[in-house]
């Protein structure tokens, strides 16, 4: 019951958590904001002077921004690209009956609980290493030259180990979806005739619309953020994105000032590609 | 045409034996219905004539052709399911016209198609919307709409009414025998509500635990019900059924008689007892007598009956209209 003097008292409950909330959002973008505008660097503390837009022009007229941008939207792209469909597949699979159906479930889930470093030191050093790994052990064995991918595709192999970890959590979302399937429109595409693959594309896609477009909203969200799976595997300097540009700003050329005023670029961006993303699915999440 | 067979069909699942052994004719342009209670395997029985579960034995055969191991779509009959089972992001033309899509018609056929199954089920300004936009007696008949535009050997209906408000399904009922009417084609028509079966019924197949009952006319199963169970099923109020001394006066071990053929009666009549409810519903009344003979009976009676719980009550039977059941529970004629 909404009334009046229930809804202000709900008001005074919330508020704490909402101050708490809003503090811990403002406080670090704040600052983040004060800093841009500081000459600040480590090498030379204690004298940070304002310099207004500097820290922007710089940053910006770097060509590393470009290029980490470019790769920040090709991890976001490609990623998203294997994991709706890689997962849409798997769902599909994994919606039949099959032996041992909760056990394989379990097993698909799994890599979503791994910590991105120790999935990225896994896939480095036992997966992709050129001479240890299992993935050049598999190529040598088929007569081919094992990949050293770090070396030649490193932006490839990011992609593949968060490719890894993404994949389940769409599968997982797509095959809740696929089990709120109503029986009977199954059986009433069964009764019209309707085969595999228009079966497919008339009933099954139009119904995982919405789940799709949860997963491709969550995942740009994080996918912005990747930073462990490139540190770790020391493929920044080729594969770097917006984030390890950031990070290198700021911890390895000292430039805090640099560094902050590259956060507020990143985030102004995640904030445009946010926007498009709700216009060109947002209404897919309607009705 | 519609001519459809069982010959000895058998479903089980696992262990569990839905239908044990049920062959049937059903007869080009007859209005069957399948009546039972819930488990009864009535729904089974149709799901198989439709091909969505398998034979475990037996034939099925349609227009004489066997069918037992084609696909659904190619047995020629449409189906309209208890959810409707609409397709909910296809506009009503779409989900009318989905199944000639599948079947490879040209698009110009398919509308002309659509727009006289939406002309005779009054959908026409409602073919642009979504299902979700349409009350429960539209998609009721977008459902239909979908099973006539494939000019089926016959219709498949699974308790098409059971969503629908009391008042939508007399309207509903009455539009699908029209439309039986009108095309002339099969149907067959699950239900689990004895006063549908009774109404729309050409025949009616009685279903208990998956064993075919009875076969006949409405009038047959009220007339002359086989067994217990289609006594029971059949009629409303249910009939009374007396053992004891009763019906072993009448050479029975089981004596049915239906409320509407117990009259209350001044003076001493056959059985004695006292008024324990009354419904009244205006053209009748019912009471629920407890006799001294015959324990608790139901008794129709005029609508302006004013007998008062409490109230001692006379009854007398009218003895042609009873039926005699042995231990078996069979009818002895």
């Amino acid at each position: 019951m909404a009334t009046q003097h229930t809804r202000s008292l709900g008001r005074i409950a919330v508020a704490p958590s909402v101050i708490a909330l809003f503090l811990w959002m403002i406080v670090p973008l704040g600052m983040t904001i004060y800093f841009s505008f500081l000459r600040y660097n480590l090498l030379d503390p204690g004298n940070e002077s304002f310099i207004g837009l500097i820290n922007y022009q710089y940053f910006l007229t770097d060509p590393a921004f470009l290029k980490a941008l470019g790769n920040s939207l090709k991890i976001v792209g490609s990623v998203l690209a294997i994991s709706v469909i890689g997962g849409t597949l798997l769902a599909l699979l994994l919606d039949q009956a099959i032996y041992g159906r909760n056990f394989v479930r379990l097993m698909v889930i799994a890599p979503f609980f791994v910590m991105p470093t120790v999935s990225a030191l896994v896939w480095k050093n036992m997966m992709m290493h050129p001479v240890s790994g299992l993935l050049a052990w598999l190529t040598t064995r088929l007569g081919f030259e094992p990949i050293d991918w770090f070396a030649h595709y490193p932006l490839a192999a990011v992609v593949i180990i968060v490719a890894w970890q993404w994949l389940p959590f769409a599968t997982l979302i797509l095959l809740t979806a696929l089990q709120s399937m109503d029986e009977e429109q199954k059986e009433a595409a069964e009764m019209d005739g309707t085969p595999p693959l228009s079966y497919f594309r008339h009933m099954v896609l139009p119904h995982l619309a919405r789940p799709i477009t949860v997963v491709v909203l969550i995942e740009t969200i994080f996918l912005l953020n990747v930073f462990a799976e490139i540190y770790v595997t020391g493929s920044g300097g080729r594969a770097g994105n917006m984030p390890y540009l950031v990070y290198f700003q700021g911890l390895l050329n000292f430039d805090v000032g640099g560094a902050s005023a590259g956060g507020i670029i990143a985030v102004i961006l995640a904030n445009i590609v946010a926007f498009f993303l709700m216009r060109m699915i947002g209404k897919n999440l309607e009705g | 045409m519609g001519n459809i067979t069982l010959k000895n069909v058998r479903k089980a699942f696992g262990d569990a034996v839905i239908i044990p052994d049920a062959s049937l004719d059903i007869r080009n342009g007859e209005f069957v219905v399948f009546v039972g209670p819930s488990g009864c395997g009535k729904s089974t029985l149709l799901r198989l004539i439709a091909g969505l579960e398998d034979l475990t034995s037996g034939q099925i055969f349609i227009d004489g052709k066997d069918v037992s191991d084609i696909p659904p779509a190619q047995r020629g009959l449409s189906m309209v399911f208890q959810s409707y089972a609409l397709y909910p992001h296809m506009s009503v033309r779409n989900n009318i016209g989905f199944g000639l899509k599948m079947a490879g018609l040209p698009k110009d056929e398919i509308d002309a198609k659509v727009a006289k199954a939406a002309a005779t089920l009054n959908l026409t300004d409602y073919l642009e919307r979504k299902p979700r936009q349409l009350s429960g007696g539209q998609r009721q008949r977008v459902a239909i709409g979908r099973a006539i535009v494939r000019q089926p050997k016959a219709f498949l209906f699974d308790e098409p009414l059971s969503n629908l408000d009391a008042a939508l399904r007399v309207n509903m009922r009455v539009e699908i025998m029209q439309l039986h009417q009108d095309l002339g084609t099969t149907m067959i028509y699950v239900t689990h509500d004895q006063v549908e079966a009774m109404t729309m019924a050409n025949r009616i197949v009685v279903l208990n635990k998956g064993n075919i009952e009875q076969v006949g006319s409405p009038l047959e199963l009220y007339n002359k019900p086989d067994s217990l169970f289609v006594a029971g099923f059949i009629g409303s109020p249910k009939m009374n059924f007396i053992t004891g001394p009763v019906a072993a006066a009448h050479k029975a071990a089981t004596l049915g008689i239906r409320p509407e053929h117990i009259n209350v009666v001044k003076g001493k009549g056959e059985w004695q007892g006292t008024i324990h409810f009354a419904e009244h519903l205006g053209a009748d009344s019912f009471l629920h007598v407890d006799t001294v003979q015959a324990g608790r009976l139901t008794v129709r009676a005029p609508g302006d009956f004013e007998g008062r719980p409490g109230e001692a009550i006379a009854l007398k039977p009218e003895t042609v209209r009873m039926h005699r059941f042995d231990e078996k529970g069979l009818a002895i004629r």
